[in-house]
């Protein structure tokens, strides 16, 4: 049993890594990779999010827009199919949670809160938060491997954000050629990144 | 005022949505690995995008700046569903291919940033125009990046068969790289870097 969970959890973290397999996520990745420490801190933000989100939306999928999903509600809702408004109610929940989240960490950890700044709110677009679930769906997972799933896909996309704003703070002191700079160089060590992952390809436990 | 016609055209190549704006990357890059699907994908992004513009702008009057991140998300996240349902009734093999990403516009900056930035100040047929131009913009680099991949990957376009591989007695030997995911961002990369040496004013800060 925990063998599964633990091979799902490592595949999430490493093999189907959002970020560097999946693009989910890049606007972010991207934008806020000039430092490690902003980094860790959404890095965190997003473990946390993506965490609470999928297996809440893996409750909402499994017992209120799958077909026949309404079931419990009397034999007359037997064959409602719900799926269309999937995707609202995804986005509503994650709106939601971040929501919650920004207040409860306003009201008990204000450090981390000023630290965290703008990019809470953003998280809410992180198109790799909405991905997961739409993964976990697309998957059919069940409740406790959507945890895992949400858990492991967080890690690794937080991983791979820290891990890219530790090159690039080194990059500040290379000599990039004038058109190359910024953005484009980013985007090629990404793609290296993102070969160096694939090398897990295949690993199975 | 700006011209109607500027801006149209200003996404497409002065104010690249992709390249200058770093904008939507997100989904543009899993769903090019094949020219017809990329299509879709793009049709797709420019419909939701004009079409979201022109609702935000038409309601801009009326909604409470508070909750107006809400609202746009709410007539996004409608017009994607929409979309998603045309594409499964009438392009089910596209659909198929482009799974999560479809639904997965909803959180496409591109979107969120033309919403938030030009059509909250401006009419709702400027808005509208925007959001065309802005879906032409991300389409012209996705589509090139496709074609690219699709050209030295498999030796096809649009699936005909260009260039006859060695596995079927040809003489092709397609190169595997093009079709995993890194390959899309040395495109962009490239693609960034001679956009950016030919236009000096933007180059950015390292």
């Amino acid at each position: 049993m925990w063998e599964h969970h633990l091979n799902l959890l490592v595949r999430s973290i490493f093999i189907e890594n959002l970020a560097l397999a999946f693009f989910l996520g890049m606007c972010t990745f991207l934008a806020v990779s000039k430092n490690v420490k902003t980094a860790m801190g959404l890095g965190y933000a997003v473990i946390v999010i993506q965490a609470i989100t999928v297996p809440a939306n893996n409750l909402i999928y499994n017992y209120l827009l799958k077909p026949g999903a309404l079931a419990w509600a009397g034999s007359e809702y037997a064959a409602v199919d719900l799926r269309f408004v999937g995707l609202i109610s995804y986005i509503g929940v994650i709106a939601a949670m971040v929501q919650i989240l920004e207040m409860t960490l306003d009201r008990y950890f204000p450090k981390l809160f000023i630290d965290l700044g703008i990019f809470l709110p953003l998280i809410t677009v992180n198109c790799a938060i909405l991905g997961g679930t739409l993964f976990m769906v697309q998957r059919d997972y069940n409740f406790a491997e959507s945890v895992t799933f949400g858990v492991g896909s967080g890690i690794g996309w937080a991983m791979a954000i820290v891990a890219l704003a530790g090159i690039r703070e080194k990059l500040k002191y290379s000599d990039v050629p004038d058109g190359l700079k910024g953005l484009g160089i980013t985007f090629i060590t990404v793609g290296l990144m993102a070969l160096a992952f694939m090398s897990f390809g295949g690993i199975q436990l | 005022m700006a011209k109607p016609v500027d801006v149209l055209f200003d996404p497409v190549f002065k104010k690249n949505p992709i390249a200058l704006l770093v904008l939507g990357i997100c989904s543009a890059l899993a769903v090019t690995t094949k020219l017809e699907a990329t299509i879709v994908m793009c049709v797709a992004v420019t419909v939701v995008v004009a079409f979201s513009s022109a609702s935000v702008s038409l309601i801009r009057n009326h909604v409470p700046n508070s909750i107006r991140i809400i609202i746009m998300m709410t007539i996004i996240a409608s017009l994607v569903i929409i979309v998603d349902q045309f594409l499964q009734a009438y392009a089910f093999s596209a659909s198929k291919e482009l799974s999560v990403f479809v639904g997965l516009i909803i959180t496409n900056c591109i979107v969120m940033g033309r919403t938030e930035g030009f059509a909250m100040q401006n009419s709702v047929k400027m808005s509208f125009l925007d959001g065309i131009g802005n879906g032409l913009g991300y389409s012209i680099i996705l589509v090139f990046v496709a074609m690219v991949r699709e050209f030295f990957g498999t030796g096809k376009l649009f699936g005909i068969e260009i260039m006859k591989q060695s596995t079927e007695g040809g003489w092709y030997v397609p190169n595997g790289l093009m079709l995993l995911p890194p390959s899309a961002f040395f495109l962009i990369g490239v693609f960034i870097w001679i956009l950016r040496s030919i236009k000096k004013d933007q180059v950015g800060a390292s």
